[in-house]
């Protein structure tokens, strides 16, 4: 009767494998591997980013970040007018894309269960997967052609374009990992469904959008290709949208490829710049999210 | 008068009838508590009352329920759910929002203006809680315990003054002490207002209810006084059931 219900028991409740000293073993086989793991990530990361900082550093100084380009063979010059151009680019961008793409992620998340909703979700990912260069031609025959201009506008409307479809997707994401339950509990209350949506749902996704609109931005201000032929470049201030506009991207772009040793150290330069730029842009947004989220 | 009246409701998911052609009147300022084995249609019954069954994708129901003699199904289900409000089986506080503002936020986001201070202690007070969270009311609700956040959910649903009130559950994912407390509370709460309670718990529906209905695959088994459902149930099902027999 005893071994009958100890032999029940084994069918029951399975040991687990092996002995006590096996499965540390294999636990700190399995921790070692996934180390490994980020510490294979990490290595090109963080060569990228010290060679980066390594090469970059001794090309700032005030005057690189104030002044405008020198011409072949003078020393001196900055980029100045190539960052107030990406901040201008960008921030034009980001005026057009933001709305656009957190606006369909809404609809999406809301709306977005029947046909309609499949067809602009499939839209999106095919249009995440195109290549920026090929943005970049959208925006050159929707605006340089009929204007006969390159300008900052044609710019920031291929960055806005490249922003949509992976904000809209993220915002989806994020607003559909709201929990029901807050909507339903809002709603209970005799709130409208519009007014949960946006004082509820959206402001519980608010750090998450906030997340997704700065990679959004961030992958946005890195983007070389669907500037090439919009917003070309210039050698002077500009913040006029229908001029073409200097973008630290673009100048990398022309520094790196041209036989001067200067220019490849004002790339550098140039390039830690950005990075510098992207960092600052982040923690603005994360401090401010953490503000927002304690208060 | 009765506060609530509903007849032959039908509810379905899609294709599967949860409520089946049910009837039932609750007086008003009174407990009527719900029973019956899981799945059995309560909480999509009383999800019907304030029209919060429609909101899932498929659902869709049938039959009338009158709020004082006026169908609810022919006023707008934002101004119903004013008057009939609701507590759920699980806390759901809003995250993002301090205690106080958990509390009035059926207040605030209906734009209505009121007396806020006033309407903060009197739920909350009524709500045994103040006491607890009086010092920290701009804090974060969601550091509260889980009994705590209850009651902050029921303090939220009275705050809007609705005059029924439903619950699901309320005290199924609490302690015993928490659980004593929201029944001393709807105890009080039925001076004021009509309750509707569904549990799995028969001695809370004998403990705090006038009125108890047994619901058995989404039909209505039986409907009456507590004490004679518990007591001298008519049917056979229902005995089993309050025995213990079956569910």
């Amino acid at each position: 009767m005893m071994s009958m219900s100890t032999a029940a028991r084994r069918y029951a409740i399975p040991r687990t494998v092996g002995s006590h000293k096996a499965r540390q073993v294999v636990n700190g086989f399995m921790t070692a591997v996934c180390g490994a793991a980020v510490a294979l990530a990490l290595v090109p990361l963080l060569s990228l980013l010290w060679l980066v900082v390594s090469k970059g550093a001794h090309a700032l100084s005030l005057a690189f970040f104030t002044q405008l380009p020198a011409p072949v063979g003078e020393t001196g010059g900055g980029v100045g007018n190539a960052i107030v151009g990406t901040l201008y680019m960008v921030g034009l961008a980001s005026l057009i894309g933001l709305p656009l793409g957190v606006g369909a992620g809404v609809f999406l998340a809301e709306r977005g269960d029947g046909k309609l909703g499949a067809a602009i979700r499939f839209t999106a990912e095919v249009l995440a997967g195109v290549p920026s260069i090929v943005i970049g031609l959208v925006a050159y025959g929707l605006i340089v052609v009929p204007m006969r201009h390159f300008s900052a506008l044609a710019g920031a409307v291929a960055l806005a374009i490249l922003m949509i479809p992976t904000l809209a997707r993220a915002t989806e994401e994020m607003i559909r990992l709201v929990p029901r339950s807050l909507r339903e509990a809002s709603l209970a209350l005799g709130v409208p469904g519009w007014r949960t949506s946006v004082s509820v749902v959206l402001r519980t996704a608010l750090g998450g959008l906030i997340n997704a609109a700065l990679l959004a931005i961030a992958r946005a201000a890195g983007e070389t290709a669907p500037l090439l032929f919009t917003a070309l470049n210039n050698q002077y201030w500009n913040v006029k949208p229908l001029q073409p506009t200097a973008s630290l991207t673009v100048q990398i772009y022309n520094y790196a490829i041209s036989p001067y040793a200067e220019w490849h150290e004002k790339a550098w330069g140039a390039a830690l710049c950005l990075l510098l730029l992207i960092g600052l842009l982040s923690l603005i947004a994360k401090v401010a999210v953490r503000n927002r989220v304690t208060t | 008068m009765n506060k609530l009246e509903v007849d032959k409701l039908d509810a379905w998911f899609g294709e599967t009838r949860a409520v089946k052609s049910i009837s039932l009147a609750v007086p008003p300022c009174s407990v009527t508590a719900i029973i019956g084995p899981s799945g059995c249609g309560k909480s999509t019954f009383v999800r019907c009352l304030n029209r919060m069954h429609e909101l899932t994708p498929s659902a869709r129901s049938e039959g009338r329920v009158l709020l004082d003699g006026e169908d609810v199904y022919a006023v707008d289900p934002v101004y119903l759910r004013r008057r009939v409000g609701m507590v759920f089986q699980r806390p759901n506080v809003f995250p993002t929002m301090s205690i106080s503002d958990n509390v009035l936020s059926g207040l605030r986001l209906n734009r209505v203006r009121a007396d806020y201070e006033a309407i903060l202690e009197r739920t909350l007070t009524q709500t045994a809680l103040w006491d607890e969270v009086k010092d920290r009311l701009e804090g974060s609700a969601v550091g509260l315990s889980g009994g705590q956040q209850q009651r902050l959910c029921i303090a939220r649903a009275l705050a809007v003054e609705p005059e029924v009130l439903l619950m699901d559950e309320p005290a199924s994912a609490l302690d015993p002490i928490a659980t004593a407390k929201i029944e001393e509370l709807i105890d009080e709460l039925k001076q004021q207002y009509t309750i509707v309670i569904v549990t799995h718990n028969m001695q809370q529906a004998i403990r705090i209810s006038d009125y108890t209905a047994f619901f058995y695959l989404g039909e209505l088994v039986e409907h009456g006084a507590t004490e004679q459902v518990f007591t001298r149930p008519a049917k056979r099902e229902t005995e089993d059931y309050v025995t213990g027999k079956f569910g």
